[in-house]
């Protein structure tokens, strides 16, 4: 069984504790971290998957299956990419409940209020409450389903 | 650029004394901020100004008996004499105090558009708009059936004269551009743009948000009709501007809003206007911004606009000349003349990671389409990197700068 929201939070937190705070080795990280987002099919960057913000693209793609929900993602900036990657590390793979009632502190705790503040800038605020409108949709649907 | 500006002789380390904003660490890296054609930073005597009103004169203005209302009322009109003084404008009245350039243009374009616009009538605007000087036109176009037009430019970010003579006809009403561009830095040729709208009778407006701390303003030589400008990209407060207007075309236009001050005679049946400029200033005015206004003029006045446009531009020959020898950068906007506005793009890199960048190195810049999403299409981008310069940024910075660009771009 996979580690729970939580617990993928905590770990987050552990390793962005190691940067100390220094606003050029977290974007270095995030950058990083964006890289090993698993690469996003073209053929799911539509333009109904786009979540826009101000400035960067944030592209958004679910699956439900089995119960749980997976999350295919892309940015059209590095750093946008690196935030969204912690979410779909958080978020994919998890029941519909699990995600509409889920408590994100991670962001709080390892200094990213900023990006979520300037969600007009990225685009991060938008995906956040795109991947609760998903888990609200399956949600949905599983119970019709029953 | 011009190449007549001789190199300036201004103490830059002593000007920067009158900025305490400027001595902070931001990221933990010494601020250097280049986001000056946002809005630039204020110098003490403004803060203090802004500070003594409210300690010791405030009173609402106009109609007061007592003292407080007395020396608010003199000191709020004194702004507006000064304001004549540095626009030079014929007569004080024809100085209108408004909450910006966006305020100022949106005044004219429904003022002076409802009544004169009509069906059929063309508004001249170019390709190089801030947002502010493109939807009250198109607004008032749409709601009166007249057209919007576009001036194009050249490559270098310069307005094509030419064209822009075949856009003007006779059905031509208002031709409406800015002093100087706010994403390219291009200043325009205002006076042969009056020259073709005059010969038409079209009336002039031009928007000098991003001039009339750099560049030498004369309304009566320029002879616009209009001239709107903010009072934050000139050392001054927030959420102030002016609008110039020429007295016999102001006289002619309706009010903008209702309220108080802008009144002679109210009764239910009927309600008579007050004079210019106070017909246009419904509503207590932003009193303590505009007395501090002048602090900032003051200022602008005493280094010289030479001066600072002398330093402005080293700066910017500086930063462009070291951004063009950078592998992958693109510099938008090479005008024959500019103020200090370097907007520029890095191949494979997105401007808001490297804004982001930027930050982390506590230097500020702006990144997006800064307010001119047509621009932006005409060169096919969705947004620039913009560093902008003003008087107190030094050529240290600029080096600073150039230098966090190239370890930055190394990471992509």
């Amino acid at each position: 069984m996979s580690a729970s929201i939580e617990a993928v939070q905590n770990e987050i937190i552990d390793e962005f504790s190691m940067l100390d705070g220094d606003m050029e080795m977290t974007i270095g990280y995030i950058m990083e971290l964006g890289e090993q987002l698993p690469t996003m099919d073209d053929s799911l960057k539509t333009e109904e998957n786009i979540v826009k913000g101000c400035q960067s693209k944030v592209w958004l793609n679910a699956n439900f299956r089995n119960g749980e929900i997976s999350f295919d993602a892309d940015s059209n900036t590095a750093i946008t990419k690196g935030l969204v990657s912690l979410l779909v590390r958080i978020l994919s793979g998890r029941q519909p409940h699990e995600i509409i009632d889920a408590d994100l502190f991670f962001i709080d705790k390892i200094g990213l209020n900023r990006f979520i503040g300037t969600q007009r800038s990225n685009g991060l605020g938008a995906m956040m409450k795109q991947m609760k409108i998903y888990g609200l949709a399956f949600a949905t649907q599983n119970t019709k389903s029953q | 650029m011009p190449n007549t500006l001789t190199k300036s002789t201004l103490d830059i380390n002593k000007i920067r004394q009158e900025f305490p904003i400027l001595d902070q660490q931001v990221n933990g890296k010494p601020l250097i901020y280049l986001d000056n054609a946002a809005t630039n930073q204020k110098p003490l005597r403004v803060i203090d100004a802004l500070s003594r009103h409210y300690k010791v004169d405030n009173a609402n203005i106009h109609r007061g008996i007592h003292t407080l209302a007395e020396r608010s009322t003199a000191a709020f009109e004194e702004t507006r004499k000064i304001i004549a003084e540095f626009i030079g404008a014929n007569e004080v009245e024809e100085v209108i105090f408004t909450k910006g350039t966006s305020e100022s243009i949106n005044l004219v374009a429904s003022s002076w558009g409802r009544k004169f616009l009509n069906e059929g009538d063309e508004v001249l605007i170019s390709t190089m708009e801030h947002h502010s000087n493109i939807v009250p036109w198109q607004m008032i176009c749409e709601e009166k059936g007249a057209t919007l037009r576009v001036m194009p430019i050249d490559a270098n970010g310069d307005i094509i004269l030419e064209e822009a003579e075949q856009l003007i006809s006779d059905k031509t009403k208002m031709v409406a551009f800015n002093h100087a561009s706010n994403s390219l830095g291009t200043v325009n040729p205002v006076k042969a743009l009056v020259e073709m709208a005059k010969k038409v009778g079209a009336k002039v407006l031009v928007d000098g948000a991003q001039a009339t701390s750099h560049l030498p303003v004369n309304v009566k030589e320029l002879n616009v009709d209009f001239y709107a400008l903010s009072a934050h990209k000139m050392y001054g407060p927030t959420g102030l501007g002016v609008l110039y207007g020429k007295r016999d075309i102001l006289e002619k236009m309706p009010p903008y809003q209702g309220g108080g001050e802008m009144i002679k005679d109210v009764s239910f049946e009927k309600t008579t206007y007050n004079d210019i400029p106070y017909k246009f200033e419904a509503g207590t005015p932003d009193i303590a911004n505009v007395i501090a206004f002048k602090e900032a003029v003051h200022f602008i006045n005493e280094l010289g606009k030479e001066n600072i446009a002398a330093h402005e531009n080293e700066l910017l020959k500086h930063a462009t000349a070291l951004l063009k020898d950078i592998d992958r950068v693109k510099v938008y906007g090479e005008a024959k003349e500019k103020v200090a506005v370097l907007s520029f793009g890095v191949e494979g890199i997105h401007h808001f990671d490297l804004g982001m960048w930027m930050d982390a190195k506590g230097i500020a810049v702006r990144t997006g389409h800064h307010c001119t999403q047509p621009l932006m299409d005409h060169f096919c981008i969705e947004g620039t990197t913009r560093a902008s310069f003003s008087v107190y940024n030094t050529i240290e910075e600029v080096d600073q700068f150039a230098a966090a660009l190239k370890d930055i771009i190394k990471k992509f």
